[in-house]
C-alpha cells in the first residue's frame, strides 16, 4: 500500500509473488489492484467470469439491467500463456445499480443491491462468477502460477495504490479459478494463507444473515464476516479484526474493568464470527489495508516498511524484492493487527 | 392359574466354596434378596433389580448374577418385554411405571456421528502447550454491539449486556429435585460443580438450606407444581429454570409418591408432610407460548432482572418451532431434553415411545433459530443420554452451548442404571430417602468422584478440540463441517446437516 496513494504497476508485485513460489503449486494465483479505474470511480467495477460467453452473458446482462445501469462493458484483455489453460472468459462491467430498488431504511442502499446481486449471481451457477464487485478496484486470477497469471492478464498494464496478491497451494479444489485468492465483496478484498478450522460455525452463522458461501473454499467467509462486521454492523477495522481474532479470555479476565467489559461483549456477541485455526489474513479496501494472524500466529506474517509504502507478507524475501531499500522489517505478535490507511 | 409366575429376570447365584458368610450381601441389598438360613446364604432372585450392590461389596466376589436366565421362545416381534408387560397389565389393569431413560433399542445417532482431526494442512494443537479455551457463556447476547469512541481512541461500550452464566466447561448438571434422590446426592453434586467452575439443576424440590453454601452454582427450578418457590429461593439462585417438559415423559406431569415426603422434604417442598406432590401436566398459567414468556418476564421481575431465566422443554417433534417461540421472550436459554433423558419415575409407555432423539432435536434447533436470525437471542442446552466428553463434543457440534448430564453424575456416585429409582430403595444412597440408604453415600467421596468425572471429560474435550485445530469452545459450536455421519440415512443426514464419512 502506498499511504499517500501513488501508484505502482503490477510488476513489483508480480515479482515479490513469485519470490514464494515454493508456497504455491502453479495451481491458483491472483491479484487485486485499487485504484485502477480512475475514468468509472463511480461505478461497480464487476469482474465476471464466464463459462461459456454466449450463453451466459446474456443472463447476466439481463439481471443487471434490471438492477440498475450498465455504464460501460468489456471483455478483460487477456494474453495466451502456453502454461495457463483459459476455461473462463473474464469480462468486466461498469455497474451503477438503482437505489430506490433497496430496501427501505437502508444505510448503503447501493452496496445492498451490488451485495445481493453478487450472492444471487454466485449462488445460481449459471456460467458466470462474479469475482469482485467494488468501485475503483479489480480481481485478476486464474488456475496457475502467479508469474503466469500476472502475464495473462498483463498486471503490469494496471496502475494501483495498494496491490493484495495470492499464491495458492490449493488441496480442496485445484485449479478452480473461483477458489484462487484474493476473495472480494464490494470495497473489501482479502488474501489469506492458512485453514479456517471454524469455518463450518463460520458459515452457519454469516448464512444466517443472507450470505451465500458459493466458492467451495474457506477464505470466502472472511470477505463476508468483514463486510458484515464493518459496513452493516458499523464496527471500525480495528474493533472488526478484535471481534475475528479476539484476545484470549485469561487476557480479557486481566484486563482493566471498562476494556474488559467491551472485549467481553465483543466476544459473546461475535463468537460465531470468530475464526480458528492456522491463518495469516491479509484484507484491503480503499482506504485501509489490514494485517492479522491467529492468536497463536501459526502461520507467518512479515511487516516492511518504506517511506509512505506498506508492506505485509508471508516472507521477508517478497517484501526487499519489491522494496530492496525497505527501512523496517518487523513481526507483529500473534493476533496483533497491523493497520496501514491511506491519508484522506 | 391363568398367567402363573414369569421367568426370573435376573439370576444371582453365591458360589459356596468362595463365600464366608459375612452377610454383607444381606446388610446391604435393600430389595431383600439374600436371607440367612442355618449355615448357608439363601438368594430370591425374584427381588433382584441388578443394582450389583451385593457384587460391588462382595469381599470374595462370590456372587454372579445372569442376566435373562430362561428364555421364551424367541420371536421378533413379541419379545419378552412385549410379552411381560401385557401379562403385567392383564393382571394389574395399571399404567407401567419405569425408571430411567428410555429403554427400547433404538439406534444411538451420536454413535454415528464421527469428529474430525488435522493433519497436514493445518496443526493439530497441544493443550499442554496452546491454551483450549472451553469457557461458555449462557445468556442473551446481542445480535450487534454499539461501541464509539471516544476522543483519545478509547472504546465504549453503549449496548447493554442481559447477565449470563460463566461456565468453565461446557458440562453442567442437570435438574434432579430432593425427593427424586437424596440430600446426600445433591450435596455432593453441589460441591463438584463449584469446585469444576460448572452449575447445578435443584429439580422441582426447592433448596434444602444444607446447599445454600453452593447457591451460586444453582440453578433454581420452578416446575408446574410450584414446590418450593418463594422470593428467597429465587433470589438464592445463580439462575431460575422454569421446567416444561422433560424428556423422559413429554407431555406429562410428575409425582412424588407421600411416603417420601418427610419433614425435609415437606420443609423444602413447602407442602404438608405425607402429601403426595403432584406436578400438574401443564403449567396451569401457561397455556401459549404468551404466557410462558408472561412468567419469564414475571420471574425477570421479581428478581430485578439479574437472573438468567432457563426454560426446559422436551425434545418433541415440533421442538425448533418451539425454541423459537421461547428465543421470542425474555428467556436467556432454552435446555431441550432428549427422549433418553432420565427419571425417577415415568410411565413406561412415555418413556419409550414419546419425543424425538437429542442429537435431531438441537440441529433443528439450531438451524430454525439461525434461519430466524435470532441465534444469539438465546443459549441452547442438550440433555438426555449424554454419556461420554465425545457426546458432548457431538452435541455442541451439532449446535449445542452446553450440556446437562443427568444420569451420568448419578453412576459417577455408584448408580448402576437398575432403573428401579421409583421404589425408593437405592442401595447406593442416591435415589432414596431411608436414612440408613442416604447415610451410604459419602458426600466427600461422592463429590470428589462427580468432579472428576467433570474435570476428565473437559481434559478430554479440550483434547478433541486442538485434535481438530480449535482453541476455543466456540468455534465448535455448530461446526457440523467437523463432524461425518457414518451409516446413518441421508434424511437424517439432512437434518443433521452433516456430510456422510469419505465426503
Amino acid at each position: 500500500m502506498d499511504r499517500k496513494r501513488r501508484t505502482m504497476d503490477g510488476s513489483g508485485i508480480r515479482q515479490a509473488l513469485s519470490m514464494m513460489n515454493e508456497r504455491g503449486s502453479g495451481e491458483g494465483a491472483g491479484y487485486v489492484a485499487y485504484g485502477i479505474y480512475p475514468d468509472y470511480r463511480d461505478c461497480y467495477a464487476l469482474h465476471v467470469f464466464f463459462d461459456n460467453i454466449r450463453e451466459n452473458k446474456k443472463v447476466v446482462d439481463a439481471t443487471l439491467e434490471q438492477w440498475g445501469t450498465i455504464e460501460h462493458d468489456e471483455a478483460i484483455p487477456t494474453y495466451d500463456q502456453p502454461n495457463l489453460r483459459a476455461v473462463h472468459t473474464p469480462w468486466r462491467y461498469f455497474f451503477k445499480p438503482d437505489p430506490s430498488l433497496a430496501l427501505p431504511g437502508s444505510a448503503t442502499p447501493e452496496d445492498e443491491i451490488v451485495s445481493a446481486l453478487v450472492m444471487r449471481v454466485n449462488a445460481a451457477r449459471c456460467g458466470a462468477l462474479i469475482v469482485s464487485s467494488g468501485k475503483n478496484l479489480g480481481v485478476f486470477k486464474a488456475g496457475g502460477w502467479p508469474e503466469d497469471v500476472a502475464d495473462f492478464y498483463r498486471i503490469e498494464d494496471y496502475e494501483g495504490y495498494t496491490w493484495l496478491a495470492h499464491n495458492r497451494y490449493p488441496t480442496n479444489t485445484p485449479g478452480w479459478w473461483g477458489g484462487a485468492h484474493p476473495f472480494n465483496l464490494l470495497g473489501w478484498s482479502v488474501v489469506h494463507n492458512g485453514e479456517i478450522t471454524s469455518y463450518g460455525t463460520n458459515r452457519r452463522y454469516i448464512e444466517s444473515f443472507g450470505y451465500t458461501c458459493t466458492m467451495f473454499t474457506d477464505t470466502e467467509v472472511v470477505a463476508y464476516l468483514i463486510d458484515l462486521l464493518m459496513r452493516r454492523h458499523g464496527l471500525d477495522v480495528d474493533l472488526a479484526v478484535r471481534a475475528l481474532a479476539p484476545p484470549f479470555w485469561e487476557e480479557i479476565d486481566r484486563m482493566p474493568e471498562a476494556e474488559q467489559e467491551w472485549n467481553r461483549a465483543l466476544r459473546l456477541t461475535y463468537a460465531s464470527a470468530m475464526m480458528n485455526g492456522p491463518f495469516a489474513i491479509v484484507a484491503a479496501d480503499a482506504d485501509t489495508m489490514v494485517g492479522f494472524t491467529d492468536r497463536s500466529k501459526l502461520r507467518p506474517m512479515v511487516v516492511g516498511e518504506c517511506a509512505d509504502r506498506l508492506y505485509i507478507s508471508s516472507e521477508e524475501a517478497a517484501i526487499r524484492a519489491m522494496e530492496p531499500r525497505v527501512e523496517s522489517i518487523t513481526m507483529p505478535a500473534a493476533g496483533e493487527p497491523v493497520i496501514g490507511r491511506v491519508a484522506p | 392359574m391363568t398367567i402363573g409366575s414369569l421367568p426370573p429376570r435376573y439370576r444371582i447365584s453365591i458360589d459356596p466354596v468362595r463365600c464366608m458368610e459375612c452377610e454383607r450381601c444381606i446388610e446391604n441389598c435393600s430389595y431383600g434378596v439374600f436371607r440367612r438360613d442355618g449355615d448357608r446364604i439363601l438368594v430370591n432372585s425374584r427381588n433382584c433389580t441388578a443394582c450389583h450392590r451385593c457384587i460391588a461389596c462382595c469381599p470374595r466376589d462370590a456372587i454372579s448374577l445372569e442376566e435373562h436366565p430362561c428364555d421364551y421362545r424367541s420371536h421378533p416381534l413379541w419379545t419378552r418385554e412385549a410379552r411381560e408387560a401385557i401379562y403385567n397389565q392383564a393382571r394389574t389393569g395399571k399404567i407401567i411405571l419405569a425408571g430411567m431413560g428410555n429403554a427400547l433399542d433404538y439406534p444411538v445417532i451420536f454413535d454415528r456421528l464421527v469428529l474430525d482431526a488435522c493433519q497436514v494442512t493445518n496443526p493439530s494443537l497441544d493443550p499442554l502447550r496452546e491454551p483450549i479455551e472451553l469457557r461458555t457463556h449462557i445468556g442473551k447476547k446481542p445480535t450487534r454491539l454499539d461501541l464509539r469512541r471516544r476522543e483519545g481512541g478509547d472504546v465504549e461500550l453503549q449496548t447493554p449486556l442481559t447477565p449470563n452464566l460463566q461456565v468453565e466447561t461446557p458440562i453442567m448438571v442437570g435438574h434432579m429435585s430432593y425427593g427424586a434422590i437424596s440430600l446426600n446426592a445433591q450435596v455432593a453434586m453441589a460441591r463438584a460443580v463449584t469446585k469444576a467452575g460448572t452449575f447445578m439443576g435443584t429439580g422441582e424440590g426447592g433448596l434444602h438450606s444444607a446447599l445454600y453454601p453452593y447457591q451460586d452454582h444453582m440453578i433454581v427450578q420452578v416446575a408446574s407444581g410450584r414446590f418450593g418457590v418463594n422470593i428467597d429461593y429465587l433470589e438464592r439462585g445463580a439462575a431460575i429454570e422454569i421446567k416444561v417438559g422433560q424428556g423422559a415423559k413429554p407431555g406429562i406431569g410428575g409425582h412424588l409418591p407421600g411416603e417420601k415426603v418427610c419433614a425435609d422434604i415437606s420443609r423444602t417442598r413447602m407442602i404438608p408432610p405425607g402429601s403426595d406432590a403432584i406436578s400438574p401436566a401443564p403449567h396451569h398459567d401457561i397455556y401459549s407460548i404468551e404466557d410462558l414468556a408472561q412468567l419469564v418476564r414475571a420471574l425477570k421481575e421479581a428478581t430485578e432482572w439479574k437472573k438468567p431465566v432457563f426454560v426446559k422443554i422436551a425434545a418433541v417433534h415440533n421442538a425448533a418451532a418451539i425454541a423459537a417461540g421461547i428465543a421470542r421472550s425474555p428467556a436467556d436459554a432454552v435446555v431441550i431434553d432428549g427422549f433418553r433423558g432420565g427419571t425417577g419415575a415415568a410411565p413406561r409407555v412415555f418413556r419409550d415411545h414419546v419425543g424425538i432423539p437429542i442429537e435431531a432435536a438441537v440441529a433443528s434447533v439450531d438451524k430454525k433459530l439461525r434461519e430466524q436470525g435470532i441465534r444469539n437471542e438465546i443459549s441452547v442446552i442438550a440433555s438426555g443420554g449424554i454419556r461420554g466428553s465425545a457426546d458432548v463434543a457431538k452435541a455442541i457440534a451439532l449446535g449445542a452451548d452446553a450440556v446437562y448430564i443427568g444420569t451420568a453424575a448419578l453412576v459417577a456416585m455408584g448408580c448402576r442404571v437398575c432403573g428401579n429409582c421409583y421404589r425408593g430403595l437405592c442401595p447406593w444412597g442416591i435415589a432414596t430417602q431411608r436414612p440408613d440408604l442416604v447415610q451410604r453415600l459419602n458426600p466427600d467421596a461422592a463429590s470428589e468422584q462427580v468432579a472428576n468425572l467433570i474435570h476428565a471429560w473437559t481434559l478430554e474435550l479440550a483434547e478433541l478440540l486442538g485434535a481438530a485445530g480449535i482453541n476455543s469452545i466456540e468455534s465448535l459450536r455448530g461446526n457440523r463441517d467437523r463432524l461425518r455421519g457414518y451409516m446413518l440415512d441421508e434424511s437424517l443426514m439432512q437434518v443433521l446437516d452433516v456430510r456422510q464419512v469419505g465426503a
